[in-house]
Formats: C-alpha cells, structure tokens, sequence
C-alpha cells in the first residue's frame, strides 16, 4: 500500500477515536494541527491503528514521527514486511 | 441490556468518544464517585470502566492521581481524596509497584518478613483512606510475575518471586475478609485467564506506562464495573433455566424422561450433569433458580425425579413450564418473586427464544450461551452478573426464605379474614437501633432494595457505620420472625434531627415480608424512638422511581398529612404529630 491510500485508510480512525466527524487528513496533519490528537488520543491512536492492520509497533518506532505521512510510511513499510 | 459489552473491544477503543457521549444522553443515571489511586497510568481502565458503568446505568465522577503517586495521595495528601468524596476508592496496583522483592537466597523468615514489610505499607494506605475519607475501598491483588526467573522453582523458593505475590495475595485476602470495607479485586485470576502473555504490554509500559494490553485494561473494567455494581446493588438476583437441550440433553416431551441425556453415562450426560451442579452452586451461594420452558408442566416436573438429576424441584423460587410465551412467564416470575424484571438472566439454548425475551424484555440479561452445554458456564460466568461484595448469612439463605414465602402464599388461601391469617403465623419483630453486628447486612439491603423505598437513598457501609454513632439520627432496623421461618433483618428507617422534628431520609422493607404490618411495627417503634429523642413531628418524603411505585400512597396510608399538600407525582412531603400518635400495629409481637 502507498502512503495516499494508508492516509485515506487513517482518515475514518482518527475521525473514530478523535470523534470528529469531518476531520480532513492529509500527510501534513499532526498534534498540533489536529484538535484533541494529546498523549491520552496519541494511545487510543495507536491502539486502533494497530488493531486495523493487525501489526505492533516496536518500541521507539513512533518516537520522533510527528507527522500522519511519516505514520503512513512506517505503516507501509511493515504491512510489506508481514 | 447488553450495551458495551456486546461490541468487540477493538470498536469499543476507536469508537469510546462517541458511545460516551451516546450513553450520557440516558437521563436516568444513578452517580457514582470513583476515586482511583494508581500505581501505572490509569486513563485507559478509567476510560472503559467509565462506558461499562455508564452502561450498567451510572454516571461515573473520577478523581485520578497521578501516574505512581497512589501511596502519597494515600497518605500524606488524602484530605484532597476525602473533599472529592468518593463513594469508593480504587488503588490500583500491578506487580511493578510491589516496592521490594526477595532475593534468591531468602530464607522462609526472610520472606514472611519482607511479606509483612509490604503488607504493611498497603495496610498504611488503607488505614488512611479508612480513617479520613471513610468509604469503600477496592485493592486489587497482584498478577503473578512476568518473569519467573528460577523456572518452576520460583513458586516454592522463599527468594522466588511468584511465591513473594502468592503470600502478599494471602495476606491482602486476610486483611479483606477481616474488614468489610475492604474489598480485593482478583486481578491475579483476571490475568490469568487472558494470560500472562497478552497480559503485560511492555512496548506500552515503557511509551506510556501502561503496563497491560488493551484487552487487560478492558478486563481490570469489567471486573471492576462488576464490583461497582455489586456494592451499589445492581447485581442479579435470578437464574431463569430452559430445559429441554439447556438443563438436561433431549426433549423430555418427545423423547420421555428414560432417554434424557444426564448422569454420567456419556460425554454429553455427564456436560448436562455438570451444568446442573454449576446452577446449584449458584443457588447455594444465594442467586435463585427458575424455570421457564415450553413444555407441559406434570411432563417437565419428571425430568427432575430422574435419579441423576442433581437439580431438584426444591431447589426452585418459581416453575413456569406451559405454552405461554416466555417473556409473559418471566413477567409472572418477577411478580411471584416480587423482583424486578432487571433482576433476572435467562439462558437458553435456541436462539429464537433468546432474541424474543431479549426484545420483549430488554432489561433481562440474555447471554449468547450458544448450544453446546459444554460452554454454558463458562459464559455464564464470564458475564460476572451474580458479582457479590460480601457474603451475609441472610444471602446464603435467600433461596431457603423464597420458598418459605411460598408455603406461606397456599396457608394464606385458607383464611377468610386478613388479620386472623396474619395471626395465624405468630410473628415476632426483633426492632432497635442499629448495631454493629447488623451493620453489613444494612448497607446491602439499603443498597438492593428498590420497590418498598420511599427515598431510593444509597449509603455505603462507612455512612452506615458513621450515622449508627451519631446521637442525631434516630434509626433503626427490624427483623421479623414467623412459623416458617426466619425472615432476617428485612426493613430500615433512617432519620435525623431537623429542629423539632425527625426527618425520615430512608424507608425500605424487604418485599418478602410485604402486607405483614411490619410497616406499622416499624413505625411504632421509630415513633418511639423519635420521642425519646426529643421530637414531636416526623417528616417523610417520597421521591418516585421507575420501581418504587407500590410505595406511592404509603405515607398517607399510615395517616401522614402532606405538607405542604401538592399534586407532583413524582415527590410528595408529609408530617405527623406525635403528641396524638397510638400504636399501630396489632398483630406482631415485637420483642
């Protein structure tokens, strides 16, 4: 999968757990730009992400990714591995 | 009303924001106040307790420490605990927070006192919650380690660490069965049963500091909406039993009572026979037993006279098998046992009749217990619907004192006038203040009865407690005895000083002892109470609930006037005088 098609895959989860209807999500999206996404959010983010594609982020793969393209990628590249 | 716990978890996680907001749409929810005191990051429990209970009928209020501060909130900040006012608090702890572990070369004396060290400092914990903010408090135990390092050896060595939690868990289990306001949420068995594996969520601990997995969190919820339930009364009351492929293999009708499958001649005979001795556990521990089947009834009756049938007719409050729907017979079944529909679980084995009384009767917990009888307890119990937050003697009995009261239902036919039947069963009241010794058995009927209460006042056991010291409540409680049978501590009234008058908070009565006059009886004696206190007017209120309809007239019945007079339905207040009140009640002796 590419990253556009993960992202249109993101948009309904984050719109899900974040309960906003009509969030549009785009590659650029991240905490600060996106309301309610806070550290409690970021968990219950995680969780669905990971439940939706069957996969477990190791630790310390999230760290440093701020942005949902950069998630994306990181979601590609090990659907592609499993 | 299955709610939340009919969705898969993954949708409950994504989609929590919404059902919150869903569930707090329902009007009719009772509050409750949590405070939780934890030792990892609590939001995610907090958060799905939170739907489970909104669900179950509540509207939670959390107070939440910060991460790993349950020991100082405990002790050196608990006054900020105590102004939240919690109905309970929940410290909540895993094996990481257990502050000194053994160490391999520890000797039995070296572990019991490294045991006793910890011990102690939960013991710290709970004495001060207990003495300043005086409410109900859940402890879990603690899982059993995530890494046994000395193999199987680790269960036996004083140094193991597995030995260290199953002793710590003994001598939580001690300090809870001595003390009634503490209560251990098995967390030892609840991880367990996921496995130890899918139990620890180490990727989480070490991000976010949630130790368990999102499934742990939803079990540690749900266990513990349980408890919530079961210490605010909403537990089950009633199992309500098909039979035919549910109770006994077969179709009784059909194949005749000789071919039944139960005993243990085969596989599927000896599942049934199980089951059967599942339900009676159950029964002996105080949740009722009903029947309720498409059969004829004398045909149905013989299943239980067969040899192997531990189940016998004895051992049921009420026998529907007939041709009537099954949501009419469980309807009559809630009258004959005077309990609420909410009261009640009902499993069977085919489905259609499941989803019948399940859309007739939403408020009946229906199970999808499927057909294999193999798996009906299991399911049953993982539903956790018969939760229980203490064992009283008057619950051990409850079964015994139902069918009592149905003997007392055929003696009643023979009577042509009330007062001579009511004579008839020689009742003695044991009516008095409160006293320690019944105290436990108070809370849980203040807390589990619904219909005959005025008020619908909850208290917990701590209140309870408190208001018997306090000289300006007038309260009391009664017991009531008849040729039948010991009905137990069956009615309460609470009240207080207001001026000169008694203000009656509370009024409940057990619907086991209803048209007895112990309503009267009770009223003599709060009558008396309240003038040696000083009093010379009651005041009652009556507050309506979806349940407490049969009390509506009941303070104008005992000659109240109301005051001031209204024409609300939904709440009504009323005074006597007492300079003018005589006694009541004419044919109980009360001692």
């Amino acid at each position: 999968m590419d990253r556009n098609s993960i992202i249109q895959d993101l948009k309904p989860i984050f719109r899900d757990v974040l309960d906003l209807e009509d969030l549009n999500l785009v590659a650029e999206s991240n905490a600060t730009n996106v309301d309610g996404w806070d550290s409690l959010a970021h968990v219950n983010l995680v969780v669905a992400i990971e439940k939706h594609y069957r996969i477990k982020f190791a630790l310390g793969e999230l760290q440093g990714l701020k942005k949902v393209g950069e998630m994306a990628d990181l979601i590609a590249k090990k659907l592609a591995k499993a | 009303m299955t709610g939340i716990r009919a969705l898969q978890l993954e949708q409950v996680l994504r989609s929590r924001k919404r059902l919150r907001r869903e569930l707090l749409e329902n009007k009719a929810l009772r509050p409750v106040r949590i405070a939780v005191l934890g030792g990892t990051t609590t939001n995610e429990v907090v958060d799905l307790l939170e739907l489970l209970l909104l669900s179950d009928g509540f509207a939670p209020t959390f107070y939440q420490s910060e991460y790993n501060r349950f020991y100082e909130d405990a002790t050196l900040d608990v006054a900020t605990i105590a102004e939240f006012k919690p109905d309970l608090v929940y410290v909540h702890t895993h094996f990481v927070n257990v502050s000194r572990l053994p160490s391999p070369d520890f000797s039995e004396s070296e572990l019991e006192a490294r045991v006793a060290d910890e011990h102690a400092r939960f013991k710290q914990i709970w004495e001060s919650i207990h003495t300043t903010v005086q409410c109900q408090i859940v402890q879990n135990n603690f899982e059993h380690p995530p890494f046994a390092t000395m193999g199987n050896l680790d269960v036996a060595a004083p140094g193991g660490h597995t030995r260290f939690v199953l002793e710590l868990n003994r001598a939580f289990a001690r300090s809870a069965s001595a003390d009634r306001r503490l209560l251990i949420q098995d967390v030892s068995s609840i991880a367990a049963g996921i496995g130890l594996s899918r139990w620890f969520d180490w990727e989480r601990w070490y991000s976010y500091k949630i130790l368990t997995t999102p499934e742990g969190s939803y079990a540690l919820a749900d266990s513990l909406a349980s408890l919530v339930g079961a210490i605010l009364g909403r537990s089950k009351k009633c199992l309500i039993l098909d039979l035919d492929n549910t109770l006994w293999g077969g179709v009784i009708g059909d194949d005749g009572v000789d071919k039944l499958h139960i005993g243990k001649e085969t596989a599927l005979a000896e599942a049934y026979t199980a089951f059967q001795q599942y339900c009676l556990s159950l029964r002996a521990r105080g949740v009722l037993l009903a029947v309720c089947s498409k059969n004829d009834h004398a045909i149905a009756t013989t299943g239980f006279e067969h040899p192997d049938s531990v189940l016998k007719m004895e051992h049921f409050s009420a026998f529907k098998a007939n041709w009537n729907p099954k949501h009419e017979n469980i309807r009559q079944i809630a009258e004959e046992l005077s309990l609420g529909i909410d009261s009640f679980v009902f499993v069977d084995d085919n489905p259609a009749e499941r989803a019948i009384v399940q859309g007739q009767l939403p408020m009946v917990v229906v199970p999808d217990v499927g057909s294999d009888v193999a798996r009906y307890a299991g399911i049953i119990q993982a539903g956790r619907y018969f939760e229980m937050a203490t064992v009283s003697k008057e619950d051990l009995g409850r079964a015994e004192a139902y069918a009592a009261n149905a003997a007392r239902t055929a003696v009643q036919a023979k009577f042509e006038n009330y007062g001579d039947y009511l004579d008839s069963l020689q009742m003695t009241a044991e009516i008095g203040a409160f006293k320690p010794v019944y105290l436990e058995r108070i809370t849980q009927l203040i807390n589990k009865t619904n219909q005959f209460n005025l008020t619908t006042r909850r208290y917990t056991f701590a209140e309870i407690e408190q208001i018997a010291n306090d000289p300006s409540y007038v309260s009391i409680y009664g017991r009531l005895t008849d040729t039948f049978g010991d009905n137990g501590l069956i009615s309460v009234i609470i009240g207080h000083h207001v001026g000169d008058a008694i203000e009656i908070d509370l009024w409940i009565m057990s619907c086991r002892v209803l048209k007895r006059d112990m309503e009267l009886a009770m009223l003599d004696m709060f009558v008396e109470g309240a003038r040696s206190a000083g009093a010379s007017v009651l005041r009652g209120r009556y507050i309506r609930t979806p349940k407490n309809g049969m009390v509506a007239e009941h303070y104008q019945t005992l000659g109240f006037e109301p005051d001031p007079p209204s024409t609300d339905p939904d709440q009504s207040s009323w005074k006597l005088v007492l300079s003018t009140y005589e006694r009541r009640n004419r044919h109980i002796k009360v001692l």
